[in-house]
């Protein structure tokens, strides 16, 4: 019995990460490359190994933890704040470890020149890895303060009280900020930290596991918090970049010229490159529009989305880097079976979309660079920089402001590089954020997926064998969590015509989408309720506990029996990032579009340890209604390289009357380390709403969005 | 280049800018009100939206020409002396954010709402935020707190 699902973590990282050369390569002028050489810095582009980068993993207290005169406690993490809650939970975790109030605590976040690199914020990495990071820094200060005022009273420090902020002894009182001076301390500032540090037992936890509101919420509901497309600097420029009109498309020729007579602008050709700046947007527009005007392209063959799944197929690189795991045999498996069932399955590519596009405002000053940005990979993208523009890394500092939004789409740095190449040229700040066309287009997306399955049933009904493989869209959750003897999953990457990387939860999403509806299909083929059916084929008790706990609160076995008229009713599980999920929905089919309505959802999802349920509960609510978006909707659509679905108004998200009654159950697993929760509360959505579809017309719906065929 | 005045969350402002010039972008860049948010330049968003005389407008589409002689408030001229607008503090306590790029957009458009309709129907919220997309999709959250300020000002009286 196994009740820690994905503990042996592939040694591969399961996120399907964006890998592409740089986006420019700038010219070099003669007198900065001189400049390079003569400094002896000829080769600069090599990273630090992954493992040095990673400051923070091995890193010493005073790169985690600061005490300031007036009590207040900076935690610093290189992890980014982008809607999804670290900013309060990694406080809670210090504040807990420290015994302070929540109040007591600051973060600084994602700021190169002075937070350690905690590698990127994703693949729901920051409650596995960065709080167990907080946690003990500031247990092990704790000790050290304990210890130092133990040592002033010549007291055993087991004899002495912490409490807000202070050691106190009978009726002696030392501040935290007064321990912190202690000369002796000073150099176990610099230690690394032991790695065999206590922290305070889940069980006995007073500040996390209790609900917490965002701690920078005024600043939100004011409008004062400033996002990267937020930061004003002094005399800064506003900056706009020539797109191709098409995927593929080179640039031939422009003339700058009528651009650069415009008051106050600059223009850049270089290489690929062509931009402007000015003091206005509005200037930086119409800027462009005169280049626009007088660029002639090169334009270059696309496949069109019409044709998206055959092309897929027919590219796929069954020679190339297939990830495979097996057990037993599968074609034994499937030649004994007594019924054998195929099927195909298609998700179509989304773009993530976040309500802030992409932005950074850069600023040359003194041979360094400085840029604020939104990316979920601060350290990486200083490299980008560093690389791009030829300096050492240290002369560029990387800070994120707290972003609107990523969902794993902003793992890149487009933004910085075009800016700080324009502030380079102006010699003067300069903002760029991208318009919400090129977002759409420009962005990289989700990979659409092409799954081929195929099962057996043994004579009693039990599955046997299972066959299945992801063309494209990636190997997340691609193992089936049931029990059966013969399988071969895989997945096999294929020459992609969109540019693809991460998204929430990856191609779990798809996966556990073809998995989950393909169980109803054996389920029915089998003769069973889809959801003893489950239960019969799962040893994995924590996702039994969800789909036991939300078929109970959705009632699943009385509505099965008397269903509303025109309703179904569906359900679907999954297991992803060692965080468990199961969700029961009802949906309506509106016959003339095709396009399901789900009307009510209820899903159990367990993470371990809860840290913030009041944040636990937005990520989940947040979760089921964006995947409610590829669900139905979203879905991006494209011809002669062009988007032709590239806005908002044509390109369906998730809105307010889409809303369906949400019942959110969440189970708190003390006896379990925290796990991530950004992302796997996605994945039972779209395959419950799927088999509520079948549910109510008889129709299986193989592919997303959902449609259901007419007639 | 004309001359445009209008009152902006109380104060009395001209601008002398081109009049075409969408009302986002004056707002943002000279009058450094950066609560109103860029999101898609096309009104479908919401995350620029401001209120002229009291209603809710996509900023993006609105040129600043149609300000003239109008009032406009902003998210920033919302709280009064420092305290929050019974709107602002029911999303603070319902923690109805995520990444909030949407929020002061949504906030706006729920000032307008309960001042139309002080105790909206689901259909008149629906209908009245509807214009608006919050991509973290925390839209469960935003529906409570929007009842919540509902009840407040009633308990208000």
């Amino acid at each position: 019995m196994s009740t820690h699902p994905n503990r042996k973590e592939p040694s591969e990282p399961e996120r399907y990460e964006l890998q592409e050369g740089p986006a420019y390569i700038f010219a070099v002028n003669r007198r900065e490359f001189f400049g390079i050489a003569g400094a002896g810095l000829l080769i600069i582009a090599t990273a630090p190994s992954t493992e040095a980068q990673r400051g923070g993993e091995s890193g010493s207290l005073e790169a985690r933890l600061h005490i300031a005169e007036d009590g207040v406690i900076t935690i610093l993490t290189g992890k980014i704040e982008e809607g999804q809650g670290p900013r309060t939970e990694l406080s809670m975790a210090a504040a807990e470890e420290l015994r302070v109030p929540l109040g007591r605590v600051r973060m600084l976040m994602a700021d190169t020149d002075r937070t350690p690199n905690d590698g990127i914020t994703a693949g729901s990495g920051s409650t596995p890895r960065t709080v167990p990071l907080v946690r003990k820094a500031s247990a092990a200060a704790r000790g050290l303060l304990l210890a130092a005022a133990g040592r002033q009273w010549d007291v055993d420090r087991t004899r002495l009280e912490v409490r807000d902020g202070a050691v106190t002894h009978a009726d002696k009182r030392y501040t935290y900020a007064e321990l912190a001076r202690s000369p002796e301390l000073a150099a176990a500032y610099k230690d690394a930290l032991p790695a065999d540090i206590a922290v305070t037992d889940a069980r006995d936890w007073r500040i996390l596991g209790t609900p917490h509101p965002r701690l920078d919420g005024r600043e939100i509901v004011t409008g004062s918090h400033q996002y990267p497309s937020d930061i004003v600097r002094p005399e800064m420029l506003y900056g706009r970049v020539l797109r191709a009109p098409s995927y593929g498309a080179t640039l031939a020729g422009a003339d700058l010229t009528a651009a650069r007579k415009m008051p106050g602008v600059t223009a850049v050709h270089d290489g690929a490159f062509v931009g402007c700046a000015a003091p206005t947007t509005y200037a930086a527009r119409k800027a462009l529009e005169a280049i626009s005007a007088t660029a002639q392209w090169k334009r270059a063959e696309h496949p069109s989305s019409d044709t998206l799944f055959e092309y897929l197929k027919q590219h796929a690189k069954e020679q190339g880097r297939v990830r495979a795991q097996a057990r037993g045999s599968v074609e034994q498996g499937l030649a004994e079976a007594k019924r054998r069932l195929k099927a195909t399955y298609r998700t179509a590519y989304v773009q993530h979309a976040p309500m802030e596009p992409r932005a950074a405002v850069a600023e040359w000053q003194d041979g360094r660079l400085t840029v604020w940005t939104g990316t979920s990979n601060p350290f990486s993208v200083r490299q980008q920089l560093a690389e791009t523009f030829r300096m050492t890394p240290d002369r560029v500092r990387v800070i994120v402001p707290d972003m609107g939004g990523g969902f794993g789409g902003k793992h890149t740095g487009e933004a910085a590089i075009e800016a700080a190449r324009l502030a380079k040229e102006a010699g003067r700040p300069v903002k760029l954020q991208w318009t919400r066309a090129e977002e759409f287009m420009w962005a990289y997306f989700r990979p659409a997926a092409l799954i081929e399955v195929e099962a057996g049933l043994d004579a009693g009904g039990t599955l046997a064998a299972w066959d299945f493989t992801n063309y494209n869209s990636g190997g997340s959750a691609l193992d089936t969590p049931y029990r059966i003897a013969n399988t071969r999953v895989r997945f096999v990457e294929s020459e992609a015509p969109l540019r693809q990387g991460s998204y929430r939860c990856l191609a779990a999403t798809a996966n556990n989408f073809a998995r989950e509806a393909f169980t109803d299909e054996l389920a029915e083929a089998a003769g069973k309720d889809p959801l003893e059916f489950r239960l019969a084929h799962l040893d994995n008790e924590r996702i039994k506990n969800v789909l036991v706990t939300a078929a109970e609160r959705f009632g699943w076995a009385e509505r099965r029996k008397k269903r509303r008229t025109g309703a179904g009713i569906g359900l679907a599980c999954g297991t992803e990032k060692n965080s468990v999920v199961a969700a029961c929905v009802e949906v309506e089919v509106d016959h003339a579009s095709g396009v399901p309505r789900l009307i009510e959802i209820v899903e159990a999802f367990e993470c371990g340890a809860i840290l913030n349920p009041a944040n636990l509960r937005s990520q989940v609510e947040g979760c089921i209604m964006m995947g409610l978006g590829p669900a139905l909707r979203e879905e991006i659509q494209f011809k002669d390289g062009r988007l032709t679905n590239g806005r908002f108004a044509s390109y369906r998200a998730p809105r307010f009357r889409d809303v369906p009654k949400a019942d959110v159950i969440l189970l708190d697993r003390k006896d379990l380390e925290p796990a991530g929760a950004g992302e796997t509360p996605i994945i039972a959505v779209a395959p419950a709403i799927a088999n509520a579809v079948f549910d109510v017309t008889g129709k299986r719906v193989r592919s997303m969005p959902i449609r259901v065929p007419p007639g | 280049m004309a001359t445009i005045r209008f009152t902006i969350n109380g104060k009395t402002r001209s601008v002398d800018t081109e009049p075409d010039r969408p009302l986002l972008e004056v707002v943002r860049e000279d009058l450094a009100l950066t609560g109103t948010k860029y999101g898609c330049g096309e009104g479908q968003c919401g995350a620029c939206t401001v209120l002229l005389d009291g209603k809710p407008v996509f900023s993006c589409l609105t040129p600043v020409r149609a300000a003239e002689g109008r009032k406009i408030v902003t998210i920033e001229g919302l709280a009064e002396g420092g305290k929050l607008h019974h709107v602002q503090q029911a999303f603070l306590d319902e923690g109805a954010m995520q990444c909030g790029y949407c929020t002061p957009g949504i906030v706006l458009r729920t000032v307008a709402l309960l001042d139309g309709h002080p105790k909206p129907t689901e259909e008149q919220v629906i209908d009245g935020l509807n214009g608006s997309l919050c991509r973290c999709s925390g839209y469960h959250r935003i529906l409570a707190a929007v009842r919540r300020a509902a009840e407040s000002a009633d308990s208000k009286g």
